[in-house]
This record gives structure tokens, C-alpha cells and sequence, in this order.
């Protein structure tokens, strides 16, 4: 059994404010570009799920050409191969285009070695849609488990997960393969040692382009009227008393007047 | 025509912030001029699916089956687009809850429909129903045109009013659950329910939250925010500073990286109001900031502030509001 490790590079949370209309309409961002935090739990846990299994792992990503940075900081932290699906495979398409791409991705990378488990994010911070490994696993025909909080055992063709969901947590058992969206509770994402930094540096990342791969046009749904959402300008009126309970009386009349309590 | 509504339930219980989606549905429907349904599906429905008649769902379908009890993927996408058809369906809604988030996007890649994941308003444009939703974290926001028949949302909690229910009842359409308990590959082994009573920071009216203000004494300072929050009937949040610190668990995280929360009123005792936490709950309808600094950020966004020792300040709150709210 082998594991696949969807991540994508998006730009620093940090800078996400600063981005303008006019870069998310384009696409051409001046932010840093990272990998997607999210993932992160994703690329720990197909490393830890190696040492614990003694599988092998790949991270793929879709991007631009030469967009290699996240890919090589999940080698840096121990993922053994990445792949980058060039994104004009599926240029222009929506999210179903892109789920094609990322599966015939997984396809191939099990054609090398018997991929049996897909591990990613909750979302992206950039799109936020959380939608794609469902189609993922909807192209591969796999069962999909999201929200994972622990991944319990693989055995005998199984695997066993506990997920949370708001009104609390189950343990499933799901034959393989399977698609796994992780939640943020399930490990603490390791810093990639120097050593791995090094040897990632060097990694030559194969591409997987339009020769390569064909994906499926898909265009249901358009993204228009992008706009900054506007913040409501408040004037803070601090609550003056001579006492904490003089201000908490006065708080709990100006809020009581509001019909919020 | 329908605008197709699936209200999820625990237990018979129906989430409350179906209700709200439905009653937008039915307003939505009223201008499209096409009918609702609620769906539900269940081992025990019986009450909520005659709740969705009294919310506004002009139709209500069921799929009620031992083997349907617990959420799975796999039986409900096919019990939903078993419904999608049979009510030849042009909108099928969900709340973005993680599972109303993954039905609705395994249902709209199925069926190749586009999708708006966590769409925060619906409407009308042209008769054409339109989406609106937020990218890069909150700080983008787009409008969602579809380009399919069909057209699928999951909407986040509380994008729309709760509204009144009426007195109506009906007859509940069943649906046939195809699958048996051998052909559904998923297999539930386990289960436990989160502490009863404890409130959801989606669905919350009042949220009070505790950051890195509490550090001086963590565990008393969470009693303290604790105990406000249970006298105001409220969701207990936090900042990731105070998570990351192991004051309180990552469940209760508000932010980037946490839950996004809308709530009427929004207490922030001891919280800075670094970006990514506004990220996630500069949408309350009103701000309150507690904070010894008055120079923290969280003041630019609060609409009232109290300049103090949350220590001091927060149980003056919960002893002035228990006389008021007794």
C-alpha cells in the first residue's frame, strides 16, 4: 500500500489581507507563496503512516510550472517522490476539471506503485471551497472520509479512523482505497529538518502536462464580481465607571438596549 | 421545478440552521416561482420531517431506514440524488457543516453541477438563482453564476434569519433506501456524542471568547470566561494564542484557522484582535472587547470596550447579568 498526499501551494496567511482584487482575478500574486497549512497535517501524517506501515509516499500539487515550493518543503519534512500536475491540464475548468486532474495524477502515480490511500487538507487557504477531494474521490470511484481527527490501524484491507463532526466523533471502518481529508487535531506537522531542506533543494520534480494526462473539460460554475468585503467602521465607545462593577452595569444596559441579550 | 433543501439531524433532532436555509429557500422559490423540498434522511424523522412543512417546504421527501441512522456518504449522495430526480430538482442546499459540505460537493460532482462550498447569501438574478461566497480567508469576496442545470450550495450557519415556524403539517413523501446495511461499505463502530448542552459556536447567538489575556492564571481565567458564557447562554470560543498555549482545546478555536462564527453579540475577553482572528468573527452583529490595553487592536473592530483586568471585569459581567437575566 501506498500513499498519494494532495497539497497545494498557496500564499502566507499572514499576507492574505493584503491581496488586491486585481491579483485574485489574474491569479498573479505577489504574496509568498507557501504550502498550504492545512496540508500540512496531511504530508505528517502520510509520513508518520510510512514509518508506522512502511509505504511509500508522493505529494502531488497542481500548479503553475516551476511552482515547486510546496512541493519541496513536503519533501523537506520526509515525503519521499512529488509530482507537479501542470494546471493547464485543466485550464480554465472548475473544480471538477481540477478533481479530474489530481485523480489521473493519483492513477499514475499508482501505475509506478499500488496507491491505496489519498491524504490532504481540510481546505485551501486560498479557495476555501474544501470541495475537491470530494471530487477526488468521486473521479476515483474511492470511499471518502473527511474531518479525520486519528487514522487508528490499516489491516487486511481496512482502514480505521476516528472523524469528528459537530455533534461528536465516530470511529469508521472503511475498506481501501480510500480518499482522507485530515482535521488540524490529528499530529503536530514537524519542521523539515536541514538535512531534508538540503536534499530537496537538489530534487528534481517531475511534471505531469497535457501529453501526459487528459482531463475531462468541466465548466459549471463562474467566479465574477470579485470585490474586497467592505468593513463596517466602528467607533469604539469604551464604557467609562469608577468600579468593574459600574462598567459591567453600564456594559449590561447598553447591551440589553442592543436586543442582543 | 424544486429548490431542494436537505435538513441534517442527530437523532431526530433537526440542525436549527436547516430551518433558517429552508426559509430562505422558500423565498427564493416564491421569486423563481418553482416549488421547495426538504429531504430528509434518517432512521427517525418523523418529527422533523413534519418541522420542515411548519418551516415552509411546500414538499417534504423522506428515506427513513435502520441502516440510514448515522451519517455515511455513500447511502445518503444515493438517497439525494434519488431525490434531486424525483423532484427534478434545479437547486439542491445544504448547510455547510461538514457533512451538509461534503454531500453537497459529492452530489454536484455526480451530477456535474457547479457548486458555491460555504456560500454566504443566495439569490436572484435574471431567474437564475446566484451565490455569493469568500475566498482567500475572508478577505475576497465573489459572486457564483452556475453554468449547470443544476446548481448546488452549501451555506454557512446563520447567513439568513431564523424564522417563526407555523402551524402547518403534511403528508411526507418516501423515498426507498436502495442500499442495504451489506452493500454500504463505510461501517460506523463507534460513536460518542459531544457533551450534552454544550453550545455550537456556528449556530451561537452570543459567543464569548478568552485569548492570551487569561495567561496570568489560564485555568482560572477560562472558569471565569466559562462561567459568563454560561450565564449569557452562550458558545465558549477562543483565540488560537490561547489553543496553541494548551489553555483550552483546538474545538474552541475562533479564526483563520478555527471556526468562522457570525453570532448577534461577540465578547472577547482578553484577546488582542490579531487579523486572523477577525478573519473569523469580524462578522458579529456586535463586538464587545474586554482588555487591559487600550491600544489593542480588537478596539478598531469592537463596538464597545471595556479598558480593565478581565480577571476583575468578567465576573462583574456574569454577577450583573445573573441579576438581570434571572
Amino acid at each position: 500500500m501506498n500513499i498519494a498526499v494532495l497539497i497545494k501551494q498557496t500564499p502566507d496567511t499572514a499576507e492574505l489581507p493584503k491581496i488586491s482584487v486585481e491579483e485574485a482575478r489574474s491569479g498573479e500574486l505577489r504574496a509568498t507563496m507557501v504550502l498550504n497549512p492545512w496540508d500540512e497535517f496531511a504530508v505528517e501524517e502520510a509520513i508518520d503512516l510510512s514509518d508506522r506501515f512502511g509505504c511509500e509516499t508522493t505529494a502531488v500539487s497542481m500548479g503553475r510550472a516551476g511552482e515547486t515550493d510546496a512541493l519541496k518543503h513536503a519533501l523537506a519534512m520526509g515525503v519521499e517522490n512529488a509530482l507537479l500536475v501542470d494546471e493547464e491540464v485543466a485550464s480554465g475548468g472548475d473544480e471538477w476539471a481540477a478533481a479530474d486532474a489530481l485523480a489521473a495524477a493519483v492513477t499514475r502515480v499508482g501505475e509506478e506503485g499500488d496507491v491505496e490511500l489519498v491524504l490532504t487538507g481540510k481546505m485551501s487557504v486560498d479557495g476555501n471551497s474544501g470541495v475537491i477531494y470530494a471530487g477526488v474521490a468521486c473521479k476515483l470511484g474511492w470511499d471518502l472520509l473527511v474531518n479525520v481527527t486519528r487514522i487508528v490501524d490499516i489491516a487486511d484491507g481496512k482502514l480505521i479512523a476516528e472523524q469528528a463532526f459537530e455533534g461528536g466523533q465516530e470511529t469508521v471502518e472503511v475498506p481501501m482505497p480510500v480518499v482522507i481529508s485530515v482535521a488540524k487535531e490529528i499530529n503536530e506537522p514537524r519542521y523539515p529538518s536541514f538535512m531534508g531542506i538540503r536534499k530537496a533543494s537538489r530534487a528534481a520534480i517531475p511534471v505531469l502536462g497535457s501529453a501526459d494526462i487528459h482531463v475531462a473539460a468541466s465548466s459549471t460554475a463562474r467566479w465574477t464580481d470579485l470585490e474586497k468585503p467592505e468593513v463596517e467602521q466602528v467607533q469604539v465607545r469604551i464604557i467609562e465607571g469608577d468600579s468593574v462593577e459600574e462598567k459591567a452595569a453600564r456594559l449590561a444596559d447598553v447591551l440589553m438596549a442592543e436586543k442582543v441579550i | 421545478m424544486t429548490i431542494l433543501v436537505w435538513i441534517e439531524q442527530n437523532d431526530g433532532q433537526a440542525v436549527s440552521n436547516c430551518w433558517e436555509l429552508l426559509a430562505k429557500a422558500r423565498a427564493l422559490g416564491q421569486e423563481l416561482d418553482t416549488e421547495v423540498a426538504a429531504l430528509l434522511i434518517g432512521s427517525d424523522v418523523e418529527e422533523a420531517a413534519q418541522q420542515a412543512f411548519a418551516y415552509g417546504a411546500g414538499r417534504v421527501l423522506a428515506a427513513t431506514d435502520s441502516s440510514l441512522a448515522r451519517f455515511r456518504l455513500q447511502p445518503f449522495v444515493e438517497i439525494a440524488e434519488q431525490a434531486v430526480e424525483r423532484t427534478g430538482a434545479v437547486a439542491f442546499l445544504a448547510n455547510a457543516s461538514i457533512r451538509g459540505g461534503v454531500l453537497a460537493a459529492t452530489v454536484a460532482c455526480r451530477q456535474n453541477a457547479g457548486i458555491a462550498a460555504s456560500a454566504t447569501d443566495l439569490w436572484v438574478e435574471d431567474g437564475k438563482l446566484v451565490a455569493a461566497r469568500v475566498i482567500y480567508s475572508g478577505n475576497i469576496r465573489a459572486r457564483i453564476q452556475f453554468e449547470s442545470h443544476l446548481a448546488v450550495a452549501s451555506v454557512r450557519p446563520r447567513s439568513f434569519p431564523m424564522p417563526e415556524a407555523s402551524e402547518r403539517t403534511g403528508t411526507v413523501e418516501t423515498l426507498d433506501a436502495t442500499l442495504n446495511e451489506d452493500d454500504i461499505r463505510q461501517k460506523i463502530t463507534d460513536f460518542r456524542a459531544a457533551e450534552a448542552g454544550e453550545i455550537s459556536l456556528t449556530d451561537a447567538h452570543i459567543i464569548v471568547s478568552g485569548g492570551r489575556g487569561v495567561a496570568a492564571d489560564p485555568q482560572k481565567g477560562f472558569e471565569l470566561v466559562g462561567e459568563l458564557a454560561q450565564t449569557l447562554g452562550a458558545a465558549l470560543g477562543a483565540s488560537r494564542a490561547a489553543v496553541d498555549a494548551g489553555y483550552i482545546p483546538y474545538k474552541h478555536q475562533v479564526g483563520q484557522t478555527g471556526k468562522t462564527v457570525k453570532p448577534d453579540l461577540y465578547v472577547a475577553c482578553g484577546i488582542s484582535g490579531a487579523i486572523q482572528h477577525l478573519a473569523g468573527m469580524g462578522n458579529s452583529k456586535i463586538i464587545v472587547a474586554v482588555n487591559k490595553d487600550p491600544n489593542a487592536p480588537i478596539f478598531e473592530r469592537a463596538k464597545y470596550g471595556i479598558v480593565d483586568d478581565l480577571f476583575t471585569t468578567v465576573p462583574a459581567l456574569t454577577a450583573e447579568f445573573s441579576k438581570r437575566l434571572k
